[in-house]
This record gives structure tokens, C-alpha cells and sequence, in this order.
């Protein structure tokens, strides 16, 4: 298992967040994370990042990479795991950009960050641009000159230039237009297939998860409680909470002819 | 860019323009005659008025202005009625002094006060940034003319560490002439490689400049630190972080290219603001520079002086401002794309 | 057709619901707290001045030249000016003088300005073009220069000196009104007051103008701080408060000949000027963080 978290914990002072008792993702699979907002999903992704300090929150359990520990590691070791092994990619692509630099600068001082050569690392932030469909010319621009769509491309262009092997991808379509959505969809299912990445797919969106992924974990207020192959869950859900949101997803009704 | 640029530009000038008029207004209003100033104390009744006719003060108003509007571009900025000299040679003379000192005190300003926000905005709540906002706010409540004198009395008179006043050693004028060039010793002396009056002059700069330096430096600060900690909830902050930035990447890094641009804004006004707020400061420390000028031009009811420090002073307020605007717009792409 | 029933006077924007973030920010703010407690001792010694005074003719026309430049002793605290006043006393009564400066400035910078500037954002066009350049132009001129120039036409005393602060400071006010009163202008509920047929003047005062106030609060408790260093540096220039008035940049400048030797007659009522405004801005800092805490400083910071 590339991804294993086990009796994840997510602390607000004495408010629990998040529980997951048992979520792994593997290369080469999407798992979905589905629930409602403010289900604890995301902080779920930045303890995983080992960014839920920052958040202020308090984290107990262990998330191991590849069998390796990532809790508990010291700041440096994680720092060289964030990005370069665990990527991320977030809900507004708009707003995950800093606005006052070229993405493209954003690209090339992670990649040299991370160990690359300069010009080594131009040559991958191209490449990457090009697997996304995007042209590399794109990168000398500034977030506010790049679409939505375009900017979640980046992002996931970001992840393949450094080479990540997890991704985690918050919510990544939902402030887009559905036609941008299917093709980022697209995108990350391509990830999977020919990378063999490890993606772990958080949305609030049932119908979106039930499409993309081959596995997914329901969460409610914070907490696992239903997991299994998609099509076993949406198909034969155990839980009643899972029931529930599967009733609540809205169906197009085709009309009966001659109404 | 251009474009914005320009329009700015022309914005400035009006107002410019407008200072002028209003500081126009101001002077007539004041009481006392300058003819009779300009003539002496022993000038007769008729020299007074050959003097009058002499300065233009026989016209009406608005033919004044108008004249000194088309002066102004052709460098006539009219005559100093107290030192018979050109008011522009005046200031020139002066300026240079005022200059130096308010970039100097500038440049200490940003070299203390923004790693010091940093430092705030790296550990909020913390004690560290406690002290660092008190310190600023300290700094913005000091009053001027009373740090100078108890720092003066403190270094120089007290523990004589530094000079007392003035720009450098007076007499180093004949040992180590000074070839001038821009009229700011500390320039001049780095330029010509006099090592001797570069000691001297930055040694004679370090307390006045120190002084200018503070409220700068407390308003820096606090702009540095609130800004930083505005952007740490965003989103793109969180991003850099799981790229494997190091807290003192993120925030000196990203987010502190961010906070430049509030940051310059407040500068160019506080750079205007300190040009006039050096008078105090200079005249404690023997500083020959505009503030002492434009002083002198007021007590002595030298109109054209006044008009013509005052129109100095706004074209530098307004020139900086528009610096500020076009470099804001150069840092922040979104400006320009608006 | 019915005639609708006359539109109730809206009703005043709920000012208590305010207060409360304000009473628990006081207690969580450390910056309120020291800044409004200095503040107040301030406040107290200015009223209680004749009070706590040892010597408080010393703060009139009293002179006692036989005790000239008496360095600080129990006797007295912070020692004897030039003509053998008591520095405390002095210092204490002193406390009535500036603050009160800075009141009356920014009351005539609030009552010129914030019309002004509700004017120019609510109406906007050419009335707006005309406000703003006219702002524009007093904003060009840097505060003390104005404030020299005005104080030298008129004859020194403290009454000049607070107008001549004032006309430099009025501008600040209407553009920061302007911007708040431009975009409550152009909300929908002043539409519908428009279309309902509210007068004008009604929309302005119950609507337009306690929505501008917040950042108004904010920046006055920002301002006194610096009105009170401008007064005092005016008056360090003899431009202001004339002997024998005890005001504190009127010590400073005349201890400053003395000042080599005798340090207590520059720095005691310097100390003062620097706590008040120091007070000042704390408490307007603490009051911005509580009441607007998005709201960005105004650029300038006093």
C-alpha cells in the first residue's frame, strides 16, 4: 500500500475533526473521501501533509508512506516528503496560486527546492505542461491571466514535474465549470493509469466520486463510516448516513414521451 | 502600463497645480509686505515701491500666478526676497542636505522594520511580537524634536560617541577637500574616494538619520506584520507550504513579496511626510537642509521662497506617489490588468 | 388602487449589538487594556490637575526666580523650569492642553470632512471629480508645512494652531467617508429606499452615514496620537501655546537651552508628550483590531 493511514486523529483544542480508522490508497487507484462540507475532509488532507499545525489543530495516529512513518518525523524530513513524494492540489485553483508570481517561477523554485537543476528543471516543468495539455508558454504568465481550468492543469502539472507519487486532490472541481471538470477528471484518471499515481479524492460531490474512483470512504461529521469498492458501496450501501447521501444526489429525470 | 502611467502622471500635475494656487492664496493673505523686506530697513517710501514694481507684487493675483506657472517650467522660481538669491538655487542648495538624511533614514527604516514584522508575523502571540508591536507603536508615538535632543544629549554630549552637529568635520574642508558634485557628502565622498569625510559624514548622519528613522521604521514594521499575517489564512499560502517550503520560505518568500506593495505605498507618503518633519530634527543637529530653509522662509515672510519650497515638497509628495503607483503596478500584475 | 401605507422611518442601525465585541475584546486585548489604562490616568490627571498639583499657580503666571533650575528633588518631583516653576505641576496641568487640541481638531476635521466626503461618494460625477481633486491638492501639502504656514498668518496662540492642524487634517476624512459612501450608494437597500420615495437627506443621515462611521471611529482614535505630536511640534516652534500656558512642546522648546545641564526641563514634559500619544494609539489600535479587524490601516499610520 503506497498511502496507509491508521487511527488518524484531528484535534481543535478538545473538538474532534477528523477520526480515520482505516484509509489506504495504493498506486495506481483512486479512493474517494466523500462526505458533506465541513466533514472534516479537508483537515484530513493537511494532516496527511503534516500541515495540521498550521491550522492550529493536533494530530494523533500514524500515516505511513510507502511503510515509512510520516508522524512524528522532524520538519526537514517531512519538508523533503511534502511535494516531491505527497502533492496536493486544492479546491480554488485561483486562490491557491500567489498572485504576484509566475507560475512558472512557483514551478521552477519548487522543482530546484527539491534538488533539481535549473535547467533540468525547465526541460520537466515543460514536459509536465505538455502532459496536461497545456502550452509551456503558459508558465511566464500570472494566475489572474489563466483560467480556472487551466490553473487546476498547473497544479496537476506541479504534482508530475516533481514526480509525486501520492496526490491529494481537495475538492479539486468543484469551483469549476462541469465541461473544465471532466476534463481535469480525465486528467487524473490518465495519472493514474500511466503514472501509477496513488490519488486520494476528496469531494463533497457523490455523483463525481461514483464516476471517478474505484474506491471510496464516506465520512461523517469527522468520522469513516462506510468504505468499500465504489460500485459495491452505491450499489449495496450499509450504513444508513450512506443511504441517506446517495438518496440526496439528484437524478435527471427523463420525461415519459408524450408529455 | 504606458498608458496608466501617463494617466497618473497628468493626474499629478493638476494637483500640483492646485497646491501651487492654494500656496499663492496662503501667502497673500499674509500680513507684512515683502517689498518692504526685499528693500531693507532703511529703504525710503519710494524704494519701497520700486521694489514692489521690481518683485511683480504690483499685479493682481492671478497675473502672478499665471506668471509663475510659466516661470516654474522654465526654471524661474523667483527671487528669495530674504537672500536676493533664486529660489531655486536656494533649494538646491538646500535639498541635497534634506535628501540625504530622509533616505538614509528610509533605508534604516526598511532595514529594521521589515525583517522585524517578519519576525511578528513568524510567531504571532508570541512574546517577540508583543515586544515588536509595542516597539512600533512606540516608534509612531515618538516626538521628534524630543528624541533628538536626548539622544544628542545621550551620545554625543554625554558619552561623546558621536558628533553633535552638523553634516561632517568642518575641518576636514581643508585638509580632505570635498569635491561636490550631488551636494550629499556621503555620496560625494564614495564617489571621489575621500575614505576621510565618508567616515566623518556618515558618523555626523548616524543620529539624525536614526532619529528620522523611527517613525518610519514603526510604521514599516506594523504594515510588514499585518500584512504578512492577512495573507497566512489564504489558500495559496497553504499550497507553497505543501510544496515543502519552509516556514521562513513561505513567508519571507511569498508571502512577503505581497506585502511589499502595501509597504511601498505607505513609504512614498512617509517620504514626503519627513522631508518637512526633518526642520525639526535640523535644527537640533545643525543640519543645513530644506527643513531649516523653509523655516527661515517662513518666519521672514519670504513669499516666493515659500511658494517655491512648498511646490518642491508637493512635486516630490506627488512624484513619489507616482512612483509608487507604477512600481505598485509592475509588482502586482493585478493592477495592471484591471 | 390602494395607496400603500406611508414607509415606516427605517430603523437606526443597532448600535449596542456593537458594543458587545467590544467588551470582550477588552478583556482579551492586551493593547486596549495598557493604552486605555494610560489613556485614562491622563484624562484624570488633566481633571484632577488642581488637585494632584503640589504648586498649581506654578502652571499660571507664578514665577519663582530664586529657586530657578532646581534639579528634581521630594520637594519637587521633576524640578524647577528657568523662572523657578514646579516641572510637575506644570506637566499635570499640561495634560489639559493637548488633548483638548486634539479634540477640537478632530471634531472641525470630522464636521468638514465627513459631509464632504458623504457628498462626494454618494453623489459621485462631478461633484465627486471637484471634491476630490480639491482633497487631492490640501492632501499634497504635508501636514506640518500647512499647518506652519497657516500658523504663522494667524497670530500665535492655541486657537490658531488647532485650526491651522485642522485644515490639514480634514482631507484624510473625506476620502476615507468618500470610499465607504460610494459603496453603501450603490447597495441595494438604498436603492429601494430611492425607490420608495425617502427623501434624500433621510437616506443620507440614516443610512449613508452610520454605515461610513466604523472606519471614522477607527481612524479618530488612530489620529489622536498624531494631532497631539503635530501640536506640540507646532508649539516647539512657538507657533502654538505662548508662555505662561503650560503646554508640553512649549517646555520642551523653551528647557531646550538649558537642556546640557538642566535635562529635566526637556525631559519630563517630552516623556509626557510620548506616553499620551503612545496611550492614544495603543487604544486605537486595540479599538481598529476589535471593531474592523479587515479593515487594512489607513495609509497614514499616526
Amino acid at each position: 500500500m503506497k498511502l496507509e493511514i491508521r487511527d488518524l486523529e484531528v484535534r481543535f483544542g478538545t473538538r474532534l475533526a477528523a477520526s480515520v480508522a482505516e484509509l489506504s490508497v495504493d498506486g495506481g487507484e483512486i479512493v474517494g473521501l466523500a462526505g458533506e462540507s465541513g466533514s472534516g475532509k479537508s483537515v484530513t488532507i493537511l494532516a496527511v501533509l503534516g500541515l495540521a499545525g498550521t491550522a492550529g489543530a493536533t494530530v494523533t495516529g500514524s500515516v505511513k508512506l510507502d511503510g515509512q512513518e510520516l508522524t512524528g518525523l522532524s520538519g526537514a524530513a517531512l519538508r523533503a516528503v511534502r511535494g516531491r513524494r505527497i502533492a496536493a492540489i486544492f479546491q480554488s485553483p485561483s486562490l491557491a496560486f500567489n498572485p504576484v508570481f509566475r507560475v512558472g517561477a512557483i514551478m521552477s523554485r519548487t522543482l530546484r527546492l527539491h534538488g533539481l537543476p535549473a535547467d533540468e528543471a525547465r526541460q520537466r516543468a515543460d514536459a509536465a505542461m505538455r502532459s496536461v495539455l497545456l502550452s509551456p508558454s503558459l508558465l511566464r504568465r500570472y494566475p489572474a491571466q489563466l483560467s480556472g481550468g487551466q490553473l487546476q492543469r498547473v497544479a496537476i502539472a506541479l504534482a508530475l514535474a516533481l514526480r509525486a507519487e501520492v496526490l491529494l486532490a481537495d475538492e479539486p472541481t468543484s469551483a469549476l465549470d462541469v465541461t473544465v471538470q471532466a476534463e481535469v477528471l480525465e486528467l487524473l484518471r490518465e495519472l493514474r493509469d500511466s503514472r501509477g499515481m496513488a490519488i486520494l479524492f476528496v469531494s463533497h460531490d457523490l455523483a463525481v466520486i461514483a464516476e471517478l474512483c474505484d474506491r471510496v470512504a464516506i465520512m461523517r461529521s469527522g468520522e469513516v463510516v462506510e468504505q468499500g469498492p465504489t460500485r459495491r458501496v452505491i450499489a449495496a450501501p450499509h450504513h444508513e448516513y450512506t443511504r441517506e447521501l446517495l438518496a440526496a444526489v439528484p437524478r435527471l429525470a427523463v420525461p415519459e414521451p408524450g408529455t | 502600463m504606458i498608458r496608466y502611467a501617463v494617466r497618473r502622471a497628468a493626474l499629478a500635475l493638476v494637483v500640483v497645480a492646485g497646491v501651487v494656487i492654494l500656496t499663492f492664496v496662503i501667502a497673500d493673505v499674509v500680513p507684512g509686505d515683502p517689498a518692504a523686506t526685499w528693500a531693507g530697513p532703511h529703504a525710503s517710501a519710494a524704494q519701497i515701491v520700486r521694489a514692489r514694481q521690481y518683485l511683480g507684487l504690483d499685479q493682481p493675483l492671478p497675473v502672478r500666478i499665471g506668471k509663475y506657472f510659466g516661470g516654474i517650467v522654465t526654471g524661474n522660481w523667483g527671487i528669495s526676497i530674504h537672500t536676493h538669491r533664486p529660489v531655486l538655487s536656494d533649494i538646491g542648495t538646500a535639498a541635497p542636505a534634506t535628501l540625504e538624511l530622509v533616505i538614509a533614514a528610509l533605508v534604516i527604516a526598511v532595514a529594521v522594520g521589515v525583517p522585524l514584522g517578519l519576525a511578528a508575523a513568524r510567531w504571532p502571540g508570541s512574546l517577540l511580537d508583543h515586544g515588536i508591536r509595542a516597539g512600533s507603536v512606540l516608534g509612531v508615538s515618538m516626538p521628534v524634536f524630543w528624541l533628538a535632543l536626548i539622544l544628542q544629549l545621550i551620545f554625543a554630549q554625554r558619552l561623546r560617541l558621536l558628533p553633535v552637529a552638523g553634516q561632517y568635520d568642518p575641518n576636514l574642508i581643508f585638509s580632505h577637500p570635498l569635491a561636490t558634485r550631488t551636494q550629499m557628502p556621503v555620496v560625494d565622498s564614495l564617489i571621489s574616494g575621500n575614505w576621510a569625510v565618508l567616515g566623518s559624514a556618515l558618523r555626523h548622519l548616524i543620529l539624525p538619520a536614526l532619529v528620522v528613522a523611527a517613525y518610519p521604521a514603526g510604521v514599516v514594521a506594523r504594515m510588514t506584520r499585518a500584512q504578512l499575517l492577512d495573507t497566512l489564512g489564504e489558500t495559496h499560502v497553504q499550497m507553497v507550504r505543501s510544496l515543502g517550503f519552509s516556514e521562513r520560505r513561505v513567508l519571507g518568500t511569498f508571502a512577503m513579496k505581497l506585502a511589499w506593495n502595501p509597504v511601498a505605498a505607505v513609504l512614498a507618503l512617509v517620504f514626503a511626510y519627513s522631508l518637512v518633519n526633518t526642520f525639526l530634527v535640523e535644527s537640533i543637529f545643525d543640519w543645513p537642509g530644506l527643513g531649516s530653509y523653509a523655516a527661515a522662509s517662513v518666519s521672514s515672510l519670504d513669499t516666493p521662497a515659500i511658494v517655491g519650497v512648498t511646490l518642491f515638497i508637493a512635486v516630490i509628495y506627488v512624484a513619489s506617489n507616482l512612483v509608487v503607483d507604477v512600481v505598485q503596478a509592475a509588482l502586482d500584475p493585478r493592477i495592471r490588468l484591471r | 388602487m390602494t395607496a400603500l401605507p406611508a414607509p415606516a422611518a427605517p430603523p437606526p442601525v443597532p448600535a449596542p449589538r456593537r458594543l458587545a465585541p467590544l467588551r470582550r475584546a477588552v478583556r482579551a486585548s492586551p493593547l486596549i487594556t495598557a493604552g486605555g489604562a494610560i489613556a485614562l490616568l491622563i484624562v484624570l490627571a488633566a481633571l484632577a490637575a488642581p488637585l494632584l498639583a503640589p504648586y498649581p499657580a506654578d502652571a499660571g503666571s507664578a514665577t519663582h526666580p530664586e529657586i530657578a533650575l532646581h534639579a528634581p528633588s521630594l520637594r519637587h518631583l521633576f524640578g524647577t523650569d528657568q523662572v523657578g516653576r514646579d516641572v510637575f505641576s506644570r506637566v499635570l496641568y499640561g495634560a489639559r492642553v493637548s488633548p483638548l487640541v486634539a479634540l477640537f481638531v478632530l471634531l472641525i476635521a470630522c464636521a468638514v470632512g465627513i459631509p464632504l466626503g458623504v457628498a462626494a461618494g454618494y453623489f459621485g460625477g462631478v461633484l465627486d471629480e471637484i471634491i476630490m481633486r480639491v482633497t487631492d491638492v490640501f492632501l499634497a501639502f504635508p501636514p506640518l508645512l500647512l499647518a506652519l504656514a497657516f500658523a504663522t498668518v494667524l497670530p500665535a496662540s492655541l486657537t490658531s494652531l488647532t485650526i491651522a492642524i485642522a485644515i490639514t487634517w480634514w482631507p484624510w476624512y473625506t476620502r476615507l467617508v468618500r470610499g465607504q459612501a460610494a459603496s453603501v450608494a450603490g447597495r441595494p437597500y438604498v436603492e429601494a429606499c430611492r425607490a420608495l420615495g425617502i427623501q434624500r437627506w433621510r437616506i443620507l443621515l440614516r443610512h449613508v452615514l452610520p454605515n461610513s462611521v466604523t472606519p471614522v471611529i477607527v481612524q479618530v482614535s488612530l489620529d489622536v496620537g498624531g494631532v497631539i505630536l503635530t501640536a506640540s511640534a507646532l508649539s516647539f516652534l512657538g507657533l502654538g501655546a505662548q508662555d505662561p500656558t503650560p503646554d508640553w512642546g512649549l517646555m520642551v522648546a523653551e528647557g531646550e537651552n538649558y537642556f546640557t545641564t538642566q535635562w529635566w526641563l526637556v525631559t519630563y514634559p517630552g516623556l509626557a508628550i510620548l506616553l499620551t500619544a503612545l496611550a492614544f494609539n495603543l487604544l486605537g489600535d486595540g479599538l481598529r483590531d476589535v471593531l474592523d479587524p479587515r479593515w487594512v490601516p489607513g495609509v497614514r499610520e499616526r
